[in-house]
């Protein structure tokens, strides 16, 4: 979807048609830490889960979590708030 | 319910979608995502202007997965029982297969206490079947953290500043649950991101009681409260456990406390890991706590475990 749209683009009303279209927009690149997991230590509480402000955290296939860094914003939560201290943060590194 | 007792069976359901342009480590963006996952996808939200409204609905994109509507500041109590109503009388007509949808109408603390208090009033003395969230933040933080009246007594914003002369907030914080529960509506109840079941428990309770709910949510913010990000969830579980905000919920008059640690925390060790409260002597954080445990006694004798 354009981001830039002209004043006569804009659906009557502001309406917007695409539910859940914000999905597309990148908040990914505001990060400056980002949350790496060591799931040898994981007891799949999903307490990542539940307190990520984005919902970014999925469930894997074989029951461990892990962030979507298209969308983490880097608040480092989840790294805070896990009981096993699963995740930390480090810096991120510009490739 | 099952996904009652543990985070890995909470639906994945993400009504609010990601890609929202909240701060980092928003609580009030965790509290609508965990509200949404409660109320499911039969849902009207109607959202007055604040926080919410600006980081979800960037136009031309939208977070909302749910009809959703942006009304003023002052009038989403009116448009969400008009709605309620408009659904009702389509219902009696026919026009309409019956089936169960929430009203929820979502507002922050300038919404609900200070500018929407006239309209939300109204609509929980008329009695609709609505469920209306104030996500508190306790400041106009949208507008660049202004005082509003739900901010704390001592806190710093930008036009209550701390300095020489003056320390802050000079009043103390409105009682919106209080001021809910004196409508005599059924259901009223305060929650807090830091205790998401308690919260999605209560948002589905208040959903499914008939009549007007009120549900007053605390909503950590670190921009406006100056506390470090990761640091949200902590700061919303100390102000639970040192009784600043205490959780509970009034069903039909009757008082409940979801948690009640006796003793409580001493209120420094929530006032100090905060920016906007570190300038305040120990004087003021002595009243402070008289205050807090005056009110937590009175919240005590009315649950009746006195």
């Amino acid at each position: 979807m354009k981001i830039d749209i002209k004043w006569h683009e804009v659906e009557i009303g502001a309406i917007v048609k695409e539910p859940g279209s914000a999905s597309e927009y990148k908040t990914g690149d505001w990060r400056s830490e980002v949350p790496v997991r060591d799931n040898e230590k994981c007891i799949k509480c999903g307490i990542c889960y539940i307190f990520c402000p984005e919902g970014c955290i999925y469930r894997t296939e074989d029951g461990y979590f892990d962030a979507n860094l298209y969308y983490c914003k880097g608040c480092g939560i989840c790294a805070y708030e896990c009981p096993r201290g699963v995740i930390r943060m480090i810096e991120e590194k510009k490739e | 319910m099952m996904e009652d007792m543990n985070p890995v069976l909470v639906t994945t359901d993400e009504l609010l979608a990601p890609g929202h342009r909240a701060c980092q480590g928003c609580g009030e963006a965790l509290a609508v995502r965990l509200v949404c996952k409660a109320l499911g996808r039969d849902t009207i939200i109607v959202n007055a202007t604040g926080c919410i409204e600006i980081i979800s609905s960037a136009l031309p994109q939208t977070s909302w997965r749910v009809p959703w509507i942006h009304t003023l500041f002052e009038n989403v109590g009116a448009v969400v029982s008009g709605i309620e109503s408009a659904y009702k009388v389509l219902e009696r007509k026919g026009k309409r297969k019956r089936r169960k949808i929430t009203f929820a109408g979502f507002a922050g603390d300038g919404g609900t206490a200070d500018i929407g208090i006239q309209a939300l009033s109204g609509a929980l003395e008329r009695g609709h079947n609505i469920l209306f969230c104030c996500f508190d933040n306790e400041a106009y933080m949208n507008t660049g953290i202004q005082r509003s009246s739900s901010t704390p007594y001592g806190a710093a914003t930008t036009t209550s500043p701390a300095g020489k002369r003056s320390i802050g907030q000079m009043t103390w914080k409105k009682d919106m649950p209080e001021i809910a529960v004196a409508h005599g509506i059924p259901y009223v109840a305060t929650a807090c991101p830091s205790f998401p079941i308690d919260l999605m428990r209560k948002v589905r309770k208040g959903a499914m009681i008939e009549g007007p709910a009120y549900i007053h949510i605390l909503s950590q913010c670190p921009t406006g409260w100056r506390q470090p990000p990761n640091l949200t969830i902590e700061v919303g579980r100390l102000a639970v456990e040192t009784g600043v905000f205490p959780l509970y919920e009034v069903e039909r008059g009757e008082y409940r406390l979801n948690f009640d640690r006796y003793p409580l925390k001493p209120v420094r060790e929530y006032l100090m890991k905060q920016g906007r409260f570190r300038h305040l002597t120990d004087e003021v954080v002595e009243e402070i706590q008289r205050k807090v445990n005056e009110k937590y006694e009175k919240l005590r004798e009315k649950a009746g475990l006195k």
